[in-house]
């Protein structure tokens, strides 16, 4: 692009780097940026969710409270849309809203690194999860899960194609799953970043020009409240939907 | 106009056609909160119950526009 003025590369943050270059036979499997955060994510959701478990006391502190609210909210989401059964899938859900929410906030620190905003590893998530549903329902349920393709009370000349659209839609998941989180974290910086170097762009012209920098930066704090309320509403929205699929293999037939 | 211009032209193009998916999305979401409130002002008592599966759907249907947008991010920066 042949553009005056600095050049705008919303891309670069979500560049891979080694960190440690470790190559077994063909595979690499070295330590990269995203390794080394998703590391960091564990380890703060770990640190922080038990320092609320640590010396429960009656009159809950601001910690623990924090602690016990996060459980009973995800408590609700898989009671209410998944059933009473689905409490043995709890740790999971838990587990998946707490890294996703995690992985998003500390994405927001500047010079870091957003683990979800990588198809691969909300694929594998959304992977997991998809084969959870299949592996569980097929072993409880047995053929009668795959009454999950077929609703009741449709007429049987367009059984065939209802049939055909539940199939396709249930494969299509865990791609609208993963899709849904990686490019509501991708768009959400780059629109970030797109705005902040407008505010450089406009800072670096004659000084008639420089006032206008303020319309952008208060643009870009907007867009962070926002962009603070999508990172909670995916994770909300991952777990959310995770516990809709539960739902099919602990219940299949409509 | 040689091959390289017409490829950077196509791709500006497309990142705007792209773009107008979020119009879309957004059409999706004042219907959804238009519909909202319109329930919410008949039956104020309503309101708090419903308040997740509101932002349930705000989060699906706002996904959808992403996707456009990153579709035109794509073709922007990365083709």
């Amino acid at each position: 692009m042949a553009e005056p003025g600095p050049a705008i590369n919303p891309i670069e943050q979500f560049e891979l780097t080694r960190v440690l270059r470790i190559i077994v036979g063909n595979a690499d499997v070295s330590i990269t940026n995203s390794t080394v955060f998703m590391a960091l994510v564990a380890l703060v959701a770990l640190g922080l969710m038990s320092m609320t478990a640590k010396g429960t006391v009656g009159v809950p502190g601001r910690l623990q409270s924090m602690g016990e609210m996060a459980y009973e909210f995800v408590e609700g989401m898989v009671r209410s849309s998944a059933g009473e059964e689905a409490m043995r899938f709890f740790p999971m859900v838990f587990t998946i809203f707490v890294f996703v929410l995690f992985a998003n906030l500390i994405g927001f620190f500047p010079y870091s690194f957003t683990v979800t905003s990588h198809v691969i590893i909300t694929a594998a998530l959304a992977l997991l999860v998809f084969f959870t549903v299949v592996i569980y329902g097929i072993k409880e349920h047995g053929l009668h899960f795959f009454k999950l393709f077929v609703p009741s009370g449709v007429p049987i000349y367009i059984l065939p194609l209802v049939v055909a659209i539940e199939i396709f839609s249930f494969f299509v998941r865990p791609v609208s799953h993963s899709v849904r989180l990686f490019a509501n974290m991708l768009a959400g910086h780059i629109t970030l970043y797109v705005f902040g170097s407008f505010v450089v762009m406009l800072l670096a012209a004659s000084a008639a020009v420089k006032v206008l920098a303020i319309l952008p930066f208060a643009m870009t704090i907007g867009l962070f409240a926002l962009e603070l309320l999508v990172a909670f509403l995916q994770a909300y929205v991952f777990a959310m939907l995770t516990c809709m699929y539960l739902n099919d293999a602990l219940h299949p037939g409509h | 106009m040689d091959a390289a211009n017409l490829a950077v032209a196509a791709k500006y193009i497309g990142a705007g056609l792209a773009a107008i998916g979020t119009g879309a999305a957004g059409i999706g979401v004042g219907t959804l909160f238009g519909q909202f409130l319109n329930g919410a002002l008949r039956n104020p008592s309503a309101v708090e119950g419903q308040f997740g599966r509101l932002i349930f759907g705000f989060a699906v249907t706002e996904a959808l526009g992403i996707f456009a947008l990153l579709i035109a991010f794509l073709l922007l920066f990365a083709v």
